[in-house]
């Protein structure tokens, strides 16, 4: 028998098994193959590892709340001059019928993400304002029309054309009337394409402006035999008086003047001298709160006042003027303050009265201001709107005289005082065409909508004075199926061009003969795309001839108001403004600069009155018709004037501004054919209940600190330091047992000069579109959690009934010895070897202990997922819809977006400097002084706010802080802000 | 040890040391009472809202809580140094008494110690919870790490962490150590195979030989003397998160000392709330007899009366300073408007303590009781005033809020006061809620048959 060797106990298990079952030939096959199952089992101490460690991982990803990364897809082909990562800018001009500014569209990977002032146009040198600022996110506002439609169904462009060509036609051939009803069209191409039109289709072409000017453009038409608007400077006045005039806010070109009105009153780079503002108004506004003089004036007393004090002048120039007008101490004063102020003081009057203007022209004329402050051969072209033209088309309507009617980016069913009366002739019109930009109430009411570009995705022009010429180009492709108006307008009239050739050629025709300094048009073309600007030179200021007779005729019909009820004073406020942008949630959660109210529109009312009629914040009123509207005790207020902002209450603007507020249009009057914004005699009624105001700022006072310090012209010249002395009783005092932080390279640091500031908002709105910073909604702002990285204070001083208010932007103020810094447990928040206070958002566990050990109380922390970027579903926090995909689009992808439960802030725009820093490095140089721009300076009209290298002694900044009015907030606790504030100067003395 | 005769006895009822056995481990033995099951399910309650509001604050995040751009801690932070200041009884009657011989603590030390491991664990969850990430709350420990990240270890908040986290083991320790020859006891008297186990097991194998209880009082004196100086530092380290910071209210150097006295007071007033009901309910009241009430009342004037000086010193140093801030800061305590608070502070921490001069009322328990309550209440407000009328205005008046708290937050608190007495009432179920071995060892000494003896 065959000796039989074994290995194992298996194997003779196996053997006898494998009598019954298993091929022979598989023995060992088998063997090895339980040898592996058996390894495989028992894990080696490595393969536990490996287990252990993938397990560990997995769960570790599983379990942690950090976003995935999504789909980054790189270009097939790469377009031309777009790098990844490296924003783009594309001169553009933005004018929405109310606001002008020519601009440069930031555009990063093909999106527009933000919009900076132009500072080769010498109107606005680089300024913008809260509204220009906000408009890109107009761009990417859902509720747009996306598409032709007509009544209510999408139909194709094809389709449009083809029936409103055919429509269009028929009302020619029966002799009808075509009416094009537009706002102020400033761009002359434009212009050219609507006569194009009105060639083909003999009508009308009506402009209607919200904030109407018509009344000055009468009076003007009675004294200079012309209707148009002049060209105001106010930097060269050293005199501006004005009645109730917003030109620091509203009226006009307030950004053009604010940069003006600024310059002017600067005591940096040694000036010495500043303008001296007086203001008469009712209603306390932005331009009046900055004024060195405020003086109350019920609105209805404004004319008598303007008549006085144009009496007064008269006889201070030897020609008297018998009249029943009394004229006060205060107008005899301020006569003779005029009187010697002859060719440089500047009288502007809000009112949209005839009358009113025509006194205020002779005035004008009479200080021999025209030619001076005041261009007549330069027209300010921003308001071309006729009130009775615009009331002579509603009666055509109403009698059926109208037979197509294009309404192109207006909204007369919202903005109009009587909507109601528009949409009855509305009823009558044969052909309807709604070309509306944004949602509105009126383009529901047309049959045929025909949706116009955002200006980011359009070709156009302007000239917004005389000579002044601006270009606009799309920085995006129409993102919906939308067609420029003026496109549809030439392809209706049977001009198969797109607008940008139009323009092109228009310019070749019209425009460029007036240039000689380019070879060709192309070049000059190219240039002048490539700047946005184009100013064909000054001419010589000739002054129209001034007719007196008709003020004359005005002065006489001036009587003494004897009204005695309550005044109603309607406006547009920094934010949301007439309402056309009413669907921006940066504008609704804009704090208005003068009552920190946002979200909603409310009436204000003196102290004095709401004592009276026993009102009390937040108690709710009806204005005439309109409410319920809550009250909102404003000091400041003239006894017996009311206001309430317009622009609010609309219906169908989609989210947020649906719902937000009362519309306040239905309040403004006519007077002699011009809307009225000043109303006598309203009722106010008190209703049953309250409701709440979201504020920013609850406190008033600044209850006796030094927090803002302020001083008078005169004892500014007698002692730069005044208003400061205290600084030199607190700097004795600093005393540290540490050593001084150095910083090599670079030390950053702002100044802010408080006297330039007027609290217009821009910055706010700036650094929430660089920034990233969310919008949180009504109620969260009424649980004081807005999360702006930049606000403006705003205190009361003095009597309550006419208080005097300052102001003061503060952000992060960057300390060198930050008490933020020591608190944070996890080392979120740090110095930087620039001098910057960073915030590591990924490395913040939200303690909220630097919020509260910040003196400033300028941290923001993010109470909910404001913005989808946690990753817990469900918890989102976005009443204002700033989170959809669309609207995502305007975020800056070089500042990370912050998660629920981060602490965040002002980081002195960290992404800026890094950027001009690797551009002067990429170029083997220095940084210069002003290359690096925050996005809060870079907004400001005013050029209040100045940002550099504190270790460049030569640097604006440093210039700044060496100058005597400049103070460190709270620099007594020795934090040693990197911000500085310059005092607030006052030209109060006469 | 000769204790004078004139001394009242600290073990009332002609005790043996087998009938102090049966009395203490009573309580453990048989079915709970119904009071229990009553309690118990309240505690479940409050615990369940609890539970709903830490869901709602980490899912949705803080923005749940009433807190604002200004006042950045509101109930969180009262509450948390509120029950970090009741944990502070237990390990001061232990250590601290136990250093200075006090016999009497003997029959309170042992539930004390659990009330204060208890209240910090309530403590603890409030630094957690009010964190705005709390998933990456680990971030707070220096844990080594591939991005070289570290912790900041200027911040007070660190401090905190490192202190209580310190104070509760040792506390945790030091109590269970006292616990070992009971758990002895427990176990010769266990009936069942699991519960004797188990008991077993926890008792570590006690014998009761001398070798054991040598090394047992030997550790437990080391252990004491580690204790004692944690009972003043952790109160302490939580002053300074506000005592190192800028806030005007906040930023104060008498903080340390009025903190840990404040600690211990309310430390206290918690342990009598809790004692006047538990030894009536247990029928101890023959351990813990008014002696010992009225000896514990009378640290409550003492600590009592250094918070009210402290009070006042504020005031006096905001005047002193000349600094405006700081000078509105306590005006604004006591007539701005969170005066109410203010007051009821001042009320329930000054004035009611001072009753306790009296010895009428320091010997009544429905009085102590009462008081006690009020001290709890008052020591509450303590924290809220100090965490929030110091924030709501500080130095910008621009920045000035209001706070008011949520639902969430109420839940919050009502949470850990269900967690508290949960976790109290799973204790006096399975551990001796007085150290039998600590009280027999006084027995001989001060229990009333010795004194008896001695009399006649």
């Amino acid at each position: 028998m065959e000796t039989k060797y074994f290995k194992s106990l298996e194997e003779i298990k196996l053997d006898t098994r494998q009598k019954d079952n298993v091929p022979a030939g598989d023995k060992q096959f088998i063997l090895e193959m339980q040898e592996e199952v058996k390894q495989a089992t028992t894990a080696s101490r490595r393969d536990f590892l490996k287990v252990f460690g993938f397990t560990v991982a997995s769960a570790a990803i599983a379990s942690s709340c950090e976003q995935p990364v999504r789909k980054a897809i790189p270009f097939l082909v790469q377009p031309e001059e777009m790098i990844p990562g490296k924003a783009n800018y594309y001169a553009s001009t933005f004018f929405d019928g109310v606001d002008y500014c020519p601009v440069l569209v930031k555009v990063r990977d093909g999106r527009p993400i933000k919009i900076e002032g132009n500072k080769l146009s010498s109107m606005t040198q680089g300024a913008t304002n809260a509204r220009t600022q906000a408009s890109v996110l107009g761009l990417y506002d859902d509720a747009r029309y996306k598409n032709p439609s007509l009544k209510g169904t999408g139909i194709s462009w094809e389709e449009a054309d083809k029936q409103i060509v055919e429509q269009l036609e028929a009302v020619k051939a029966k002799g009808g009337k075509i009416v094009i009803l537009s706002t102020t069209v400033i761009s002359p191409s434009t212009k050219a394409a609507i006569s194009k039109f009105l060639e083909a289709y003999p009508g009308e072409h009506v402009q209607y402006d919200v904030l109407s000017s018509s009344a000055m453009r009468e009076a003007n038409q009675m004294n200079f035999g012309e209707a148009f608007i002049p060209s105001y400077n106010f930097g060269k006045a050293d005199l501006i008086v004005s009645f109730d005039a917003d030109f620091l806010g509203s009226w006009l070109s307030p950004i053009e003047f604010t940069k003006q009105y600024s310059k002017n009153r600067k005591l940096t780079d040694g000036q010495r001298k500043m303008s001296r503002h007086i203001h008469f108004e009712g209603n306390l506004s932005v331009t009046g709160s900055n004024a060195d003089k405020r003086i109350q004036l019920r609105p209805s007393r404004e004319k008598a006042t303007i008549a006085s004090l144009l009496i007064q002048l008269r006889s201070l120039n030897g020609e008297s003027v018998a009249s029943s007008v009394n004229v006060s101490a205060d107008i005899k004063a301020l006569a003779e303050e005029l009187n010697n102020n002859k060719g440089t003081s500047l009288v502007v009057a809000g009112s949209n009265d005839v009358d009113t203007q025509l006194m205020v022209n002779a005035i004008n004329q009479l200080l021999g201001n025209y030619g001076s402050t005041i261009r007549t051969d330069v027209h300010l072209k921003l308001r071309q709107g006729d009130d009775k033209a615009m009331a002579k088309l509603i009666d055509e309507m109403n009698k059926g005289q109208v037979d197509a009617l294009f309404a192109w980016d207006v909204n007369p069913l919202y903005d109009y005082p009587e909507a109601a009366k528009f949409n009855a002739g509305l009823a009558k019109v044969g052909l309807k065409v709604a070309m509306p930009v944004y949602r509105d109430e009126t383009a529901s009411a047309f049959d045929f909508i025909c949706p116009d570009n955002h200006y980011l995705e359009s070709w156009n022009d302007a000239e917004a004075k005389t000579g002044y010429f601006t270009l606009a180009q799309p920085a995006i492709r129409p993102i919906f199926t939308t067609r420029a108006a003026q496109e549809s307008f030439l392809k209706w009239a049977g001009h198969e061009t797109d607008f940008r050739t139009f323009v092109q050629k228009n310019w070749e025709e019209n425009i460029y003969s007036q240039s000689e300094s380019f070879e060709n048009f192309t070049a000059f073309w190219n240039h002048k795309l490539h700047d946005g600007v184009y100013e064909s030179g000054a001419s010589e200021n000739a002054v129209s001839a001034f007719d007196p007779t008709p003020s004359m005729n005005a002065l006489g019909n001036v009587k003494e108001s004897s009204s005695d009820g309550i005044e109603l004073v309607v406006y547009a406020n920094v934010g949301v403004g007439t309402g056309k942008q009413a669907n921006n949630p940066w504008l609704q959660e804009l704090p208005d600069p003068i009552s920190k109210a946002c979200w909603d529109n409310y009436v204000s009312i003196s102290p004095k009155l709401a004592d009276e009629l026993g009102l009390e914040d937040e108690d709710i009123v009806k204005v005439g018709e309109t409410g319920p509207l809550p009250v909102l005790i404003q000091p400041g207020q003239e006894y017996k004037t009311i206001a309430v902002a317009l622009g609010y209450g609309r219906s169908n603007a989609g989210v947020p501004a649906n719902g937000v507020g009362q519309n306040a249009f239905p309040l403004i009057a006519m007077s002699n054919g011009h809307k009225q914004f000043t109303i006598a005699d309203v009722s106010l009624t008190k209703l049953d209940g309250t409701y709440p105001v979201a504020r920013t700022q609850t406190h008033h006072s600044m209850e006796g600190r030094e927090i803002i310090r302020e001083t008078t012209l005169e004892s500014y010249l007698e002692n730069p330091e005044s208003g400061n002395e205290v600084r030199e009783e607190i700097k004795k005092h600093l005393k540290t047992l540490y050593p001084k932080r150095e910083f090599d390279g670079f030390h950053w640091g702002m100044a802010i000069d408080l006297s330039s500031c007027t609290g217009c908002n821009a910055c706010v709105v700036a650094c929430s579109a660089e920034n990233n910073v969310p919008v949180v909604g009504k109620e969260q702002v009424r649980k004081a959690r807005e999360m702006h990285w930049i606000r403006i204070d705003r205190y009361y001083t003095g009597d309550v009934d006419n208080p005097e208010i300052v102001r003061q932007p503060v952000m992060c103020q960057h300390c060198d010895n930050a008490p933020c810094e020591n608190v944070c447990p996890v080392a979120a928040t740090t110095h930087s070897n620039e001098g910057l206070n960073q915030m590591a958002y990924n490395r913040c566990i939200g303690t909220r202990y630097c919020n509260n050990n910040c003196p400033y109380k300028v941290r923001r922390f993010n109470f909910f997922d404001y913005n989808g970027a946690d990753a817990m579903k469900g918890n989102l926090k976005d009443p204002a819809e700033m989170a959809t995909s669309l609207r995502r689009l305007v975020l800056n992808p070089d500042v990370t977006v912050r998660a629920k439960g981060v602490i965040e802030k002002c980081s002195f725009c960290v992404q800026r400097i890094q950027e001009k820093k690797l551009v002067a490095k990429t170029e083997n140089r220095q940084l210069v002084d002003g290359e690096v721009v925050p996005a809060c300076a870079q907004a400001c009209p005013a050029e209040a706010i100045v940002f550099g290298n504190l270790n460049d002694p030569n640097s604006k900044v440093s210039k700044y802080f060496a100058s005597e009015r400049n103070y460190h907030l709270l620099e007594e606790l020795h934090t040693l802000p990197s911000v500085g504030y310059l005092t607030k100067v006052k030209n109060t003395t006469v | 040890m000769y204790v004078s005769p004139i001394r009242e006895p600290l073990i009332r009822g002609e005790k043996t040391y087998s009938q102090v056995t049966k009395d203490i481990l009573a309580p453990m033995a048989g079915k709970p009472s119904k009071f229990w099951y009553m309690g118990i399910t309240l505690a479940g309650i409050a615990l369940l809202f609890g539970a709903w509001a830490t869901y709602q604050t980490v899912y949705y995040g803080i923005g749940t809580w009433g807190l604002n751009k200004t006042v950045g801690w509101g109930w969180g932070i009262t509450n948390f140094v509120w029950w970090v200041g009741i944990g502070h009884a237990g390990t001061f009657i232990s250590a601290i008494l136990l250093l200075f011989r006090q016999k009497w603590r003997t029959s309170i030390n042992r539930s004390a110690e659990a009330m204060t491991l208890i209240a910090i664990a309530c403590a603890g969850f409030f630094p957690l919870i009010h964190m705005g990430r709390l998933l990456l709350g680990f971030f707070i420990f220096p844990y080594p790490n591939t991005r070289a990240l570290w912790v900041n270890f200027n911040s007070p908040l660190l401090w905190d962490v490192f202190a209580i986290s310190t104070y509760f083991a040792v506390s945790l320790v030091f109590w269970y150590v006292g616990l070992v020859p009971d758990l002895g006891t427990v176990r010769d008297k266990a009936k069942g195979k699991i519960r004797k186990a188990i008991y077993g097991f926890l008792s570590f194998g006690w014998t009761g030989s001398a070798k054991h209880w040598s090394r047992h009082e030997t550790i437990s004196l080391i252990l004491a003397g580690l204790a004692a100086p944690l009972v003043l530092s952790v109160h302490t380290i939580v002053s300074f998160d506000f005592a190192t910071s800028v806030i005007p209210g906040w930023h104060t150097t008498i903080f340390p000392p009025y903190f840990v006295s404040g600690a211990v007071f309310s430390g206290f007033a918690m342990v009598l709330t809790l004692l006047i009901v538990a030894r009536k309910a247990l029928n101890l009241e023959e351990y813990i007899t008014v002696n010992h009430i009225e000896s514990m009342n009378k640290v409550i004037i003492l600590t009592g009366s250094i918070v009210g000086i402290a009070y006042i010193t504020e005031f006096f140093i905001a005047w002193y300073s000349g600094v405006e801030y700081e000078q509105y800061a306590f005006i604004n305590r006591a007539t701005g408007p969170y005066a109410w608070a203010y007051w009821i502070m001042m009320t329930c921490n000054v004035v009611t303590p001072q009753l306790f001069w009296f010895k009428k009322i320091r010997t009544s328990l429905v009085a102590t009781f009462i008081i006690s309550i009020f001290v709890n209440i008052g020591m509450w407000f303590e924290r809220f005033v100090i965490v929030v009328t110091s924030l709501h205005r500080d130095f910008l008046p621009s920045s000035w809020t209001m706070y008011k708290p949520s639902l969430v937050e109420v839940g919050l608190y009502v949470g850990t006061f269900g967690l508290f007495f949960t976790l109290f009432l799973l204790f006096i179920r399975v551990f001796p809620v007085i150290a039998i071995a600590e009280v027999k060892s006084v027995l001989k000494s001060s229990g009333e048959n010795q004194k008896h003896a001695h009399h006649e």
